[in-house]
C-alpha cells in the first residue's frame, strides 16, 4: 500500500462523504420533525440526478446552474408527497406506516422513471466531471471539489435557516416537542410540510453530484437508501450534525479500510463500528435528544 | 368434544399429504406432458430482473425473448402452437426468483421455462425447476458455481465464463517483447460471474512475464468506486483487467482513471462495454475508444442466424448492430435451442427434452454452435475479445480469425 493511495482514500472520504451528507441531511431532518422514515429518499436522489441530466441534455444547462431549477422542483415534489401521503399518517403506528407508504412512493417514482428514461444507465457529463487538478502532489477531481463546496454552502444555508431564522426556531421547537410547539402557537403541520419539502429539495444537489460521479438508473436508489439509513442511524436519528459527521466518517472509514486492508472488509468494518457505537449509545453519535436540545 | 387419538391424526395427515402430492404430481405431469389441445398456446414461464441491480440486463433479456417469440410465432409458433411468454419480475432477488418459478410451474402451469438473468439467480431458479422436472435452458448463467451445483436440468447456451478472458490473455502475452506490457492489475467484484474469470487471465499473463501489481476484490454492492479505482491507478500498471457486471462499474473506474491522469495501455472489463449504445451513452463515445470486453457474440457477427436476428431487432427497435446488447442474443439463443429440442422430441414433455439436450447433439444459435456436456455447459462456443473503436464495436481476437480486425493498442488517451 502506497502513501499516495492512503492520501487519496482520505481525500476521497472527505469529498465524497460531504455529498452523502447532503442526501442524508434531508432524511434525518424529515425524521426529526415528522417521525417519518422516508424510504423514498433514495429515489428522490435519483430523481434529482435525472432532472439535472434531462435539463442539460435538452436545454444545455450546466448541472450546477440547473440546481436553480431542480432544487425548487424537488421542493414542490416534496410538498406534494407530504400533502398527498404523509399528512394522512396519524397515530402510534405513524413511523412504521411511513416506511410502507414511502416505499410505495419510491416504487411509483421508480416505475415512472423507467418508463421515461428506460433502464439503461446514463451519466451527467460536463467539462469538470472527468477532469482534475494537482495540488501538493495529489489529484483533486473538480466534480468532487465542486460537490464539496456545494455541500458546504447548502449545509451552511440550512444551518442558518434552522438556527438564525424565526422559521428555524419553529422547526427546532417541533424537533424538541411537537405537542409543546403546537401549544405555543407553532403550526406544526405547516412546519412539517415545509421540512419535508426542504428535506427533498436538498436531494436535488446530492442527486446532481451522484449523477455526475456515477452511471445510474432508477434502480440505483436501492443501494443509496441503505447507505443513507445507516448514516443517520450512526449519526443519530434526527441529528443534522450527526448526519454530517457520520457521512464523512463512514465513507472515509470504508475508503481507508479498502486501501489498507481490502474493499471486501470496508462495509463490514463500518457495520462493526456501527454496532459498537449503538451498543454504547443506542441513540447514535449525536442522538435525537442531544440534537433536539442543541 | 372427543379428542382424536394421535394415531388417527397421523393417519389423517398422511392421507391428506399423499393426496396433495398425488394432485401436484398429476398437475405437473399434465403441464409437461406435451399434450396440448389444438389451437392452445404454449406457455413459457420466465423470471427476469426487470428492476433492481440487474434491471438493464433483465430488460435486454426481455427484448431478446420477446423478439424470438415474435419471430417464431411468425413462422408458426412451436409445433403449431402460438407462443405465449409469461414473464414475472424478480427484482434481481435470488429469493423472489424461486417464488416466481414456483408460481409459474404450479399456478400458471406453463409448459416450458426459460432461465433468468445472471449466474446468481440461475442456481436457485434451476434448483426450483429441477424439483418439478422442468428443463431450464438459460443464457446468462455461465459461472462455474452454476455447473458446480450439478443440476441435471440446467443448460447454458452461452460461453462458460471461466474462459472468457483467455483470448485476451493469450493475445497480450504473445505480443513481441518490446510491445508486451510488463505489469497488470486485476480488480473484480465478488460476483460469481466475474471472480472466476480473472485468475485464468492472471495465470496466462504471469507465465508471459507480466507482473501482477495487485489483485483486489470488492463487494458487489459498492456504490462509490473512487477509492478502489484510485488504488488501482496509484499502482500504475500497464494493463487493467476489471471484473465488472455492469456499465456503472466500468464507467466509475474510467472516470477515476482519467481524474488520476492514469491511462493503461490496455483496459478490459468482463461486462459493461458489451451493452451497446447503453455503454456509449454512459461513458461517451470518445472515451470508449480502445476499451475491450470478452464475449461470444457481437452485432457484426457473420453467423447467418445472427444476421437475421440483428435485422429483425433493428426493424423492431431501430438503431445499428453495435447498439444491440449481447444479452439480447443470449436470450434469443435460449429460444432457438428450445425450439430445436421441442421439434426433435415432437412435444413439450420436459423429460424427453432433458434427455435430448443431454444427448450431445450439436444445435445452432445466433451465438454459434451449442453442444452440452453432462453439466449443462456449452462446450462448443469460441471466446472472442471485442473492442470499441470509435463508435464501432468490433471483434479483435483471436488474432487471425477472419472476422477479427486490428486491435487498437496501446489504448488512446482519455478524451472527455
Amino acid at each position: 500500500m502506497s502513501g499516495s493511495a492512503l492520501t487519496y482514500a482520505i481525500v476521497d472520504g472527505v469529498l465524497t462523504g460531504s455529498v452523502y451528507a447532503l442526501m442524508a441531511t434531508g432524511l434525518t431532518l424529515i425524521f426529526g420533525v415528522m417521525d417519518i422514515i422516508n424510504i423514498a429518499q433514495g429515489i428522490f436522489v435519483v430523481l434529482g440526478a435525472y432532472l439535472s441530466y434531462a435539463i442539460q441534455l435538452h436545454w444545455g444547462i450546466d448541472p450546477f446552474v440547473g440546481l436553480f431549477i431542480t432544487i425548487p422542483t424537488l421542493f414542490v415534489v416534496g410538498i406534494v408527497v407530504e400533502r398527498g401521503f404523509m399528512a394522512r399518517l396519524k397515530g402510534p403506528e405513524k413511523t412504521a406506516m411511513s416506511i410502507l407508504v414511502t416505499y410505495a412512493v419510491s416504487l411509483l417514482i421508480e416505475g415512472s422513471l423507467n418508463m421515461i428514461f428506460s433502464v439503461n444507465d446514463v451519466q451527467i457529463s460536463a467539462w469538470y466531471v472527468n477532469q482534475s487538478f494537482k495540488l501538493f502532489g495529489v489529484y483533486f477531481a473538480y466534480i468532487y471539489v465542486f460537490g464539496f463546496i456545494l455541500a458546504v454552502v447548502l449545509l451552511t444555508a440550512l444551518w442558518v435557516l434552522l438556527y438564525r431564522t424565526r422559521f428555524g426556531a419553529s422547526v427546532r421547537a417541533s424537533l424538541a416537542d411537537q405537542t409543546a410547539a403546537a401549544l405555543i402557537g407553532i403550526n406544526v403541520k405547516r412546519v412539517a410540510t415545509i421540512c419535508f419539502g426542504i428535506g427533498t429539495a436538498v436531494t436535488a444537489a446530492g442527486g446532481m453530484v451522484f449523477g455526475a460521479t456515477n452511471a445510474f438508473n432508477a434502480s440505483s436508489s436501492y443501494d443509496l437508501i441503505s447507505r443513507l439509513l445507516t448514516i443517520i442511524v450512526l449519526g443519530g436519528m434526527g441529528s443534522l450534525g450527526g448526519a454530517l459527521v457520520a457521512s464523512i466518517g463512514m465513507v472515509m472509514l470504508e475508503d481507508v479500510v479498502g486501501v489498507v486492508w481490502s474493499p471486501i472488509w470496508s462495509t463490514m468494518t463500518f457495520f462493526i463500528v456501527l454496532v459498537i457505537v449503538l451498543s454504547l449509545r443506542p441513540q447514535g453519535l449525536f442522538g435525537k435528544q442531544l440534537a433536539r436540545t442543541a | 368434544m372427543k379428542r382424536m387419538s394421535t394415531v388417527r391424526v397421523l393417519a389423517a395427515t398422511t392421507v391428506a399429504a399423499a393426496s396433495l402430492i398425488a394432485m401436484a404430481a398429476a398437475s405437473t405431469a399434465g403441464a409437461s406432458s406435451g399434450g396440448l389441445a389444438k389451437g392452445a398456446p404454449v406457455n413459457i414461464g420466465i423470471s427476469l430482473s426487470l428492476s433492481g441491480d440487474f434491471s438493464a440486463d433483465g430488460q435486454a433479456f426481455q427484448r431478446g425473448y420477446e423478439l424470438w417469440a415474435k419471430e417464431q410465432n411468425a413462422h408458426g409458433g412451436l409445433l403449431g402452437h402460438k407462443i405465449k411468454l409469461i414473464i414475472k419480475s424478480d427484482a434481481s432477488s435470488p429469493t423472489q426468483v424461486v417464488t416466481n418459478y414456483q408460481d409459474l410451474i404450479s399456478q400458471d402451469h406453463v409448459q416450458l421455462v426459460f432461465g433468468p438473468f445472471s449466474s446468481l439467480l440461475t442456481v436457485p431458479a434451476g434448483q426450483t425447476a429441477e424439483r418439478y422436472g422442468y428443463a431450464m435452458v438459460e443464457g446468462a448463467g455461465g459461472a462455474p458455481s452454476v455447473f458446480q451445483a450439478h443440476l441435471k436440468n440446467v443448460f447454458d447456451v452461452s460461453l462458460p465464463v471461466a474462459n472468457d478472458l483467455m483470448p485476451f490473455a493469450k493475445w497480450i502475452s504473445s505480443l513481441p517483447k518490446g510491445q508486451r506490457p510488463t505489469t497488470a492489475y486485476y480488480v473484480t467484484s465478488n460476483d460469481p460471474f466475474t471472480e472466476p474469470q480473472l485468475p485464468v487471465a492472471q495465470k496466462i499473463m504471469s507465465k508471459a512475464g507480466i507482473k501482477s501489481l495487485g489483485f483486489t476484490v470488492f463487494p458487489a454492492e459498492v456504490t462509490d468506486y473512487t477509492s478502489i479505482a484510485d488504488k488501482v491507478a496509484a499502482a500504475k500498471a500497464q494493463v487493467v483487467v476489471l471484473g465488472s457486471v455492469d456499465v456503472p462499474t466500468v464507467s466509475a473506474f474510467m472516470q477515476a482513471f482519467e481524474q488520476a491522469h492514469y491511462n493503461p495501455k490496455a483496459f478490459i472489463a468482463t461486462a459493461g462495454p458489451d451493452q451497446g449504445a447503453a455503454f456509449l451513452t454512459a461513458v461517451g463515445a470518445k472515451n470508449a475508444n480502445g476499451i475491450m470486453v470478452p464475449n461470444a457474440w457481437y452485432g457484426g457477427s457473420a453467423n447467418p442466424l445472427s444476421k437475421a436476428m440483428v435485422a429483425a431487432y433493428i426493424k423492431q427497435y431501430g438503431g445499428t448492430p453495435a447498439d444491440i446488447n449481447s444479452d439480447v442474443a443470449e436470450a434469443y439463443s435460449v429460444g432457438e435451442v428450445m425450439t430445436q429440442a421441442v421439434e426433435a422430441t415432437h412435444g413439450f414433455n420436459n423429460a424427453k427434452i432433458l434427455a435430448y439436450l443431454h444427448s450431445g447433439k450439436v444445435l445452432s444459435s445466433v451465438q454459434g454452435p451449442v453442444k452440452f456436456n453432462q453439466l449443462g455447459e456449452n462446450i462448443d462456443p469460441t471466446a472472442f475479445t471485442f473492442q470499441w473503436q470509435g463508435t464501432k464495436f468490433v471483434q479483435v481476437n483471436p488474432v487471425g480469425d477472419p472476422n477479427s480486425v486490428k486491435v487498437i493498442y496501446p489504448k488512446p488517451a482519455w478524451k472527455s
